[in-house]
Formats: structure tokens, sequence, C-alpha cells
């Protein structure tokens, strides 16, 4: 069950990040997870939000460089060793994770991490046997 | 690709045919000349007093040199050659940079420009059943009115909109269904990433061709421009100094632009030494106005850089064509003592897919050394959403812009539409290095 996350190009100017988060606050359009890749003259944001298709349309009529990419939004149990348990099964099972960032929310006592992989098909089958809980897109939405 | 010919007879006409009716029209333009204070003086300098004095084409080297100079310093009159009676336009540069400087045109250097515009949009292919949208400046730019007289002249629809107002352009080449533009190639460039906003579809714009100008820009700003555009672009050549466009223009080859050598007299000098450069070889265009009267105009010096193709074009002018320009004299940057024209960069820039429609070079003093930035557009539709895709990209630049001019640039990415465009002429080199 994939989600979409919006990766957003910024250049390196004052208040473009505000840009982005006041144009998605306009169209009432929420955060669930971010995360800022960076280079010393650039940035990439990137973030889950509740309507994606909403928002990826606003970002591109506004002049943003914007894509969509697949990712992978799971629990963790919110406890010492609860991420270290769902990476073991990475590693044992030979899946790569590219990147991966935390919600801004949770809707169990569980923690929510977003996580981008080499193959997502793969990593999709080896949490489905492991019963790892993949959050669908409906749930984000409801968040 | 064969199109109609404006005036075949001239068009057509033998070198040897050319070259007679240069040095008739020399020799008339010599007369008139000694009618102003300025040529008086250069004349003298010659040893030419009458028209006779021009036996051959090659006595016209024994004349000095015009330079803007020259233009500034005897602002606003030292050129003038009739009564101001007999003047019916007036165009000046904006004097920015000090001084303007100022042409005066009789009816009859009015019409023969008109006539030589013709030539050059007949030469395209464009016939009076095209409609054509003039975006260039009006006023007192040359650009905007010249095309504008040698469109009526062909009989073509012609919407003077002037320049600027991006999606009122945009509606008004649906709604009149345009078939030729007449733009820089920068606004039009610009043009394309609106048309989303404007919500206007290429596939409701008839657009066939657009005429290029103004601005010096590579074959592969061009190629883009066609690309994107779907159209064919043709580059022009002019300058105010020696009337305005039509100086020089492509015909449906699009292999370089035939200046009208029945017209104007070319040379190109090595502009260090002002000797004239080998045949075909790069140097300064040095051109001789053979057909106006109210302001003559001989050997100025344009300080634009281009050669000439010896050899004939397939179209059947034998009126030689000039290069695109490949710089300027004064525009070359000398960077940690290297010389780097924006030309180059343009070219760099221009062939990365994945680089949009403007770019800004930037040299300030960082320490004892020049440092050179070059800042360039991200295309979105290329944008895949890793910054590690961007990473590569900037070193591409990196490497591609090292081979081509030596230095070592750096290279920042930015979004689109975020870099200074002018609705005119772009701006596109910052030099911010203190003045000696």
């Amino acid at each position: 069950m994939k989600i979409t996350q919006i990766s957003v190009f910024l250049e390196n100017r004052k208040g473009r990040l505000y840009d982005v988060c006041s144009l998605l606050g306009k169209n009432s359009i929420n955060i669930r997870a971010l995360t800022i890749a960076e280079t010393e003259s650039f940035g990439v944001l990137r973030i889950v939000v509740d309507k994606s298709d909403l928002a990826i349309d606003a970002l591109r009529k506004n002049g943003f460089v914007a894509n969509l990419t697949d990712v992978v939004a799971i629990e963790v149990g919110d406890r010492p060793g609860g991420l270290a348990e769902v990476l073991k099964i990475f590693a044992d099972n030979d899946v790569n994770v590219e990147y991966m960032y935390g919600f801004v929310e949770k809707f169990s006592d569980n923690a929510l991490l977003v996580f981008r992989f080499e193959d997502v098909e793969k990593a999709q089958k080896i949490l489905t046997e492991k019963g790892i809980k993949i959050v669908t897109r409906k749930e984000i939405e409801g968040l | 690709m064969q199109t109609p010919f404006w005036n075949k007879e001239i068009e057509t006409a033998e070198r040897a045919v050319l070259q007679k009716i240069q040095l008739e029209r020399l020799r008339e333009t010599i007369l008139w000349a000694l009618k102003t204070p300025f040529y008086q003086k250069q004349l003298r300098e010659a040893r030419i007093s009458s028209p006779d004095n021009i036996r051959s084409l090659s006595d016209l080297r024994k004349i000095p040199f015009t330079t803007k100079d020259d233009l500034r310093l005897n602002f606003p009159k030292g050129l003038l050659a009739v009564d101001m009676k007999d003047v019916v336009r007036i165009h000046s540069s904006s004097g920015t940079t000090g001084i303007p400087t100022v042409i005066y045109y009789s009816k009859e250097d009015i019409d023969n420009w008109s006539d030589l515009m013709a030539r050059c949009i007949f030469a395209t292919g464009a016939t009076r059943a095209d409609i054509f949208q003039n975006m260039m400046t009006y006023g007192m730019f040359t650009g905007g009115l010249g095309l504008h007289y040698g469109a009526e002249r062909v009989g073509m629809a012609v919407i003077p909109i002037g320049g600027g107002n991006t999606k009122r352009q945009i509606k008004t080449m649906k709604d009149f269904c345009t078939t030729i533009l007449h733009v820089t190639p920068s606004y039009l460039l610009h043009i394309h990433s609106k048309l989303d906003e404007a919500e206007v579809k290429r596939e409701e714009l008839v657009l066939k061709k657009a005429f290029i100008g103004a601005e010096p820009h590579s074959e592969d700003f061009r190629k883009k421009i066609e690309h994107i555009w779907h159209i064919d672009a043709y580059n022009s050549y002019g300058l105010s100094e020696l009337n305005g466009p039509g100086v020089a223009f492509e015909c449906a080859y699009k292999k370089d632009m035939h200046l009208w050598e029945d017209a104007y007299i070319v040379e190109i000098i090595n502009p260090e030494t002002g000797q004239p450069v080998k045949d075909g070889q790069p140097g300064e265009v040095v051109l001789t106005n053979l057909i106006r009267r109210a302001t003559p105009m001989i050997r100025y010096r344009t300080r634009d850089l281009a050669f000439l193709h010896p050899e004939p074009c397939p179209c059947g002018r034998t009126h030689r064509r000039l290069s695109r320009i490949l710089g300027r004299t004064d525009d070359m940057l000398i960077i940690n003592g290297i010389n780097v024209f924006p030309s180059q960069i343009e070219e760099v820039v221009m062939r990365i897919p994945e680089v949009a429609t403007n770019y800004v070079i930037q040299v300030e003093k960082k320490g004892a050394l020049d440092h050179l930035t070059v800042k360039v557009e991200i295309y979105p539709k290329l944008f895949l959403g890793e910054p590690a895709q961007l990473d590569r990209l900037k070193a591409r630049i990196t490497d591609e812009l090292h081979s081509a001019i030596i230095l070592h640039p750096s290279v920042e990415l930015h979004e689109p539409n975020s870099l200074p465009v002018s609705e005119g002429k772009a701006k596109r080199v910052i030099d911010l290095r203190p003045k000696e």
C-alpha cells in the first residue's frame, strides 16, 4: 500500500519554505509528515499531505518545481528498540532504505514513519509477510 | 524550400553587378556625407573632397572608422545631411550609458528600409496571408517600427502589440490566429512557460514562424525555441545606426543571414588592428550604409563579432551570409586573465535538457581572484524529486562549462522564472568587480 510523497525543489532564498507552507495552508492542505534534504545551495522539501492531488496542482500552478514519489508509511512500536526491530527485518531480507522520516502525528500508540525504499514492491511484500502494519492512503487522508 | 523573391533581380544579381551597384552608391553616399560637419572632417583626413576620389571599392579603406563615441560626440546634429524639414523620423538610443545617439530618416530612407525589410520577410517564406504579431518594443527603439513597416509592405495583417503583458500576448495570439511573431528569443521562451497560466494550449494557436532578434543567441537556443514551440525561428540582424533590423536576415534554409550588399558594404576586421581578416574568419563587423540620405554612415564599427560565409546559399541569393553574432568586442569578459564570451556559456547551458529558459552569469572578486558563478533555472518536468539528481546535474554543468571556457565556475540551481527576466533584452551578465 503505497502513499504519495511530494518533493519540492527549494532554491536557497529567504522565505521559500514559508511560501510553500502558506500556499498549502491557503488551500486547506494539512502536512502529515515533513523533512528537508539540504545541500549547500538548495534544498528538497519532502512532505506527505492529506490531499496530495490538490497539493501538487496548487504547487505547480504557483510555479514550484514539484514531483511525486511513492513511499510507504508504517507503524512502529513507540518504545526503545521499536524502530530497530523493523530495520532488522529490512537488513535480514536485503531491503534497502534510501531515506526515512517521522510523521507529525500518530493514530495509535505506535509511531508513524515514512520510508523510501529502493524496491518498493519487495519492501511491501516483506512487510506484509512479517505482519507490520502499512498505513493506507485513506488513513493518511483521515488523520 | 524555394521561396519567392521580393526583388529577384537584385537578390540574385551576379557579384560583379552587386559590386558595381556598391561603387555607384558609395560615391553618392560620399556626396551626402560631405554635407555633414562630422564627415567633412573625416573625409578631409582621408583627402577625399568629392565622390571622384573614390575610384574603386578598396578606396573605402582610406576613410577612418566611425564609432559609437563619434555619434555621441556629434549629438544631436553632427551627422545630419538633410534639412530638418525633410526628416520624417527620428530614432534615438535611450542614452542610459551617457549621451544618447540619434539617427534621422527622410521619407525615402524609410521607404528603402521598409523595402529591405519586406525582402527579409519574403525570404523566410512568409506571405501577405500571414498574421503578424509584433512583440518588439515600439518607440525610439528601431526593432518595433522596422518590422512593422516591412510587414505592412508585404501586406500581412500587422498586430502592433509591442512588448510585455504576457497574458495579453497569448490571448491575442489565440484571438487573431497569429501565424508569425517578432520577438526577442528570451521573451519567446518566457511566453511558453506562461501558456498554462493563461489557460491556453499550444494546440489552440496556429503559430508557424518567429522572427527572433535584438539579442545575440546561440544555435542551440534557437533549436530549443523551435522544439518547444514547434515553429521555425529565423535569426535577424540590424542596429539602429544602420537603420535598424533588416541589415541581414535568414532565408528558409536558416543557415545564417543574407546581408543585403546592394544596401550595405560589410567589412570584417581585426578589432585590435583595424585590418581586414581573412575570408571566413571571425572579426568585428564594420558596415557602410549605401542607401540612407538623412544620416550617412560610413565604416561604422558595430562592435559585433561575426564572420561571413564565402560560399553561396542554395536559395539562390547571391548576397553573402553573416554568421550569428559570436559576441561583442565590449562584452567579452576577462576572468582571471581568460577571455570568456557569454555566448560560450549560453551554448553549454542551452544544450542541457534539465535546464530551463533563463540564466545569469555573475562575476565578482573573491580576494585577489575573480570568481564566476553561473545561475541556471531547472526545467520542472525533468525534476525527479531527488537531491542526488540535482547534485549530478550541477556537476555535469560545471564539467561542461570547464571544458568550454577553461575556468571552474560555481553553478547555482534556481527555480523556474526566479532569475530576473526582462520583457525586452535580457540582462544576463552581472559584473560585480570593482572598476579600476
